[in-house]
C-alpha cells in the first residue's frame, strides 16, 4: 500500500510505531520469564541470582537424587495420560453429537461441558472432595483422574468442534450414498479430517492435566502427590535451585512437545 | 433425532455424576452448620456478608481481575493487530510465542517471576544499577506484582480471540475508511475496534475468569498476607477444616464469577448485534 511519491503519512507512522513498540514489549514480556528460568537453572551457585555467576549442570545432577520429586513427576505423567485418554474418547463422541445440532438439549449439554473453563476450578475441586466424602469414599487416583477430565475436556471439545465445523457434510453424504455405514464413514472420512484438531486438543488437555493444581489440591491423597503441587510447596517453603532445574526440564519438554504438536497437528493454526 | 446424538451420553453422565452433583452437594452443605448436615441454616452466608474481612477479600479478588485484565488488553490488542497483518510465517511464530507461556507449567511461570521480582531480582538490580532507586523495591508480595504476573501468564487467552476476530474483518472496510479520508487512528477507533469488540469481550471473559481463580500465582506472588478468594476457600477448607463455611465462600465466589461473565456476555452480544446491524 506504499505510495512512493506521497508525503509521509505521520498518522499512519505514529500508529505503526506505537503498536509495533507495544508488540515488541509484549513479546519480551511473554518470553523473558521462560528464558530467564531456563538460564537460572544452569547456575553454579546455590542462589537464584540472575544472571548466574557461573554455569554448571550441578542442579540437574542433583535431580537424580530427588526421589520425592521423581515420584511426583511420575504420578503426574500417569494421571495426565489417563486423563487425556478419557478426554479424547468422551470428548470426541460428545462433539460429534453436539456439533451442528440444533437440539436444545444438546446445546445445553455443550454449555455445561464448557462451563469448567469459566467456573473457579478450586471451587470445583473442593466440591468434588465434599461429594466423595459424603458418598463415603476418600480421595484416590481414580477420582483425581475424573476430576481432571472434567476440567480438561473443554480443550478437546473446542478444537474438535472447530475441526468438525470445517468438515464438508457433502463428504459424509457421499460416503453414506456409496453404502458406507456410520462406523466406516467415521473411521475413513470424519476421523482423518478432524485428526489435527483432535491432536491439538489432546495436547492441550494433557498439558492442562499435567499442570493442574486446584483440583489435585483436594483430590490427591498422600501417596499420589503430583509434580505441580510438589513444586508449589517447594517454592512456598524453601526456594532451592533444584526447583529451577526441574522448571528448566519442564520448559524444555514443553517446548519439544509444542514443536511436535505444531509439526503434526498445526497447533498454532488449531488455536485460532 | 440423529444417531450421533446418543454419543453425548457418556460425557453427559460423567458431568452429571462428577460435576453437577458435587456442585449441588456443595450448595447443600453451605446451607448447613456442620458436615453431618442435620439442620438447615443461612448462618454461613450471614457470617460471610456481615464480616468485612470476608467481603473485602471478595471485592479485592474481583478488582484484581479487572486490573490484570485491563493491563493484559493494553498489550494483547496491539499484538493481535500486528499479528493479523503479518505474513503467514511471522503469524505462526507470534502465535507460537504467545501460547508458550500458557502451556508452560503455571508453577514454572510463576517461579520465574520470583527470580525477576525478588529483592535481588533483575528489576531491582537494573533499578539500583541505574540509580533510579536507593533501596530494593518491594514487588514480590504486593498487589502490583500479582497484577503484572497475571497479565503475563494469562495474555494468550486475550490475544487469541482478538486475533480470530481481527483476521475475519474484511480489509476493504479499513481501506474504504481511508479512501473516505479518515486517518489511521480514526479508522482504528471507528472501524477496526468496534468490529473486533466481540473478540475483545470474549478475551476479557476468559482472561478475567482465569485471573481471579489463579491460585498458584496469587499465593506465590502475593504471599501469605494478600488473601484472595481461592486461598480463602483453601484455608477455610483445609487449614481451619470448616467445610460448611468454605462451601459458602465457594458458592459466593462462583455466583460472583457467573454474574461477571453474564454481564460481559450480554455486552458481547450487544456488540455483536451492533456489528451485524
Amino acid at each position: 500500500m506504499s505510495r512512493p511519491s506521497a508525503p509521509i503519512d505521520w498518522e499512519a507512522a505514529s500508529m505503526r510505531l506505537l503498536f509495533g513498540a507495544l508488540t515488541v514489549l509484549a513479546m519480551v514480556f511473554l518470553v523473558a520469564p521462560t528464558a530467564i528460568v531456563l538460564l537460572t537453572s544452569f547456575t553454579s551457585s546455590a542462589s537464584l541470582k540472575f544472571p548466574p555467576s557461573g554455569l554448571s549442570l550441578r542442579w540437574y545432577y542433583a535431580l537424580v537424587d530427588a526421589d520425592q520429586m521423581q515420584r511426583a513427576a511420575w504420578n503426574s505423567l500417569v494421571i495426565a495420560l489417563w486423563t487425556t485418554l478419557i478426554c479424547v474418547l468422551l470428548g470426541t463422541a460428545a462433539s460429534l453429537a453436539v456439533s451442528r445440532s440444533r437440539s436444545k438439549w444438546l446445546r445445553a449439554c455443550d454449555l455445561l461441558f464448557m462451563s469448567p473453563l469459566l467456573l473457579p476450578a478450586l471451587a470445583f475441586g473442593f466440591a468434588a472432595l465434599v461429594y466423595i466424602n459424603k458418598l463415603g469414599f476418600s480421595p484416590n487416583i481414580a477420582f483425581l483422574v475424573l476430576g481432571h477430565v472434567v476440567v480438561c475436556v473443554p480443550f478437546i471439545l473446542r478444537t474438535t468442534a472447530a475441526a468438525l465445523s470445517q468438515l464438508d457434510p457433502a463428504l459424509l453424504d457421499a460416503s453414506y450414498s456409496l453404502g458406507g455405514g456410520w462406523w466406516m464413514t467415521f473411521r475413513r472420512i470424519t476421523l482423518p479430517l478432524i485428526a489435527p484438531g483432535l491432536g491439538a486438543g489432546a495436547f492441550l488437555a494433557f498439558m492442562a492435566s499435567f499442570d493442574n493444581v486446584p483440583v489435585s489440591l483436594f483430590l490427591a491423597d498422600e501417596r499420589t502427590e503430583v509434580l505441580p503441587i510438589h513444586l508449589w510447596q517447594q517454592i512456598d517453603t524453601n526456594l532451592d535451585v533444584r526447583t529451577a532445574a526441574a522448571s528448566g526440564l519442564i520448559v524444555v519438554f514443553t517446548l519439544a512437545l509444542m514443536l511436535i504438536a505444531e509439526r503434526m497437528a498445526g497447533l498454532t493454526r488449531q488455536l485460532r | 433425532m440423529r444417531i450421533e446424538s446418543v454419543l453425548v451420553l457418556p460425557l453427559a453422565a460423567l458431568f452429571a455424576a462428577f460435576f453437577v452433583a458435587p456442585l449441588f452437594v456443595l450448595i447443600v452443605l453451605s446451607l448447613h452448620g456442620d458436615l453431618a448436615m442435620r439442620t438447615w441454616t443461612f448462618a454461613n452466608y450471614v457470617h460471610f456478608f456481615t464480616d468485612s474481612f470476608n467481603y473485602s477479600i471478595l471485592w479485592d479478588t474481583l478488582l484484581l481481575g479487572v486490573k490484570a485484565t485491563l493491563l493484559c488488553l493494553v498489550f494483547a490488542y496491539p499484538v493481535a493487530w500486528v499479528c493479523a497483518r503479518s505474513g503467514a510465517r511471522l503469524q505462526r511464530a507470534i502465535v507460537f510465542l504467545v501460547i508458550l507461556p500458557i502451556l508452560t507449567s503455571v508453577v514454572v511461570r510463576t517461579f520465574s517471576w520470583i527470580v525477576i521480582l525478588g529483592r535481588q531480582g533483575i528489576i531491582n538490580q537494573i533499578a539500583l544499577g541505574l540509580g533510579l532507586v536507593h533501596e530494593p523495591l518491594r514487588l514480590l508480595y504486593t498487589e502490583i506484582g500479582v497484577v503484572i504476573v497475571l497479565a503475563q501468564v494469562q495474555m494468550p487467552l486475550m490475544v487469541l480471540p482478538i486475533l480470530t476476530v481481527l483476521s475475519k474483518i474484511d480489509p476493504n472496510l479499513a481501506d474504504a475508511s481511508r479512501v473516505l479520508g479518515a486517518g489511521e487512528w480514526r479508522t482504528l477507533w471507528r472501524v477496526t475496534i468496534p468490529l473486533s469488540l466481540p473478540g475483545v469481550i470474549a478475551g476479557c471473559i476468559l482472561t478475567y475468569t482465569a485471573c481471579i481463580t489463579a491460585f498458584v500465582t496469587q499465593t506465590l506472588i502475593g504471599g501469605a498476607r494478600l488473601i484472595y478468594m481461592p486461598l480463602h476457600i483453601y484455608q477455610q477448607a483445609i487449614g481451619a477444616n470448616n467445610w460448611p463455611f468454605a462451601a459458602a465462600i465457594a458458592v459466593v465466589f462462583m455466583v460472583a464469577v457467573l454474574v461477571v461473565v453474564a454481564v460481559l456476555g450480554a455486552l458481547g452480544r450487544s456488540a455483536e448485534s451492533h456489528v451485524q446491524a
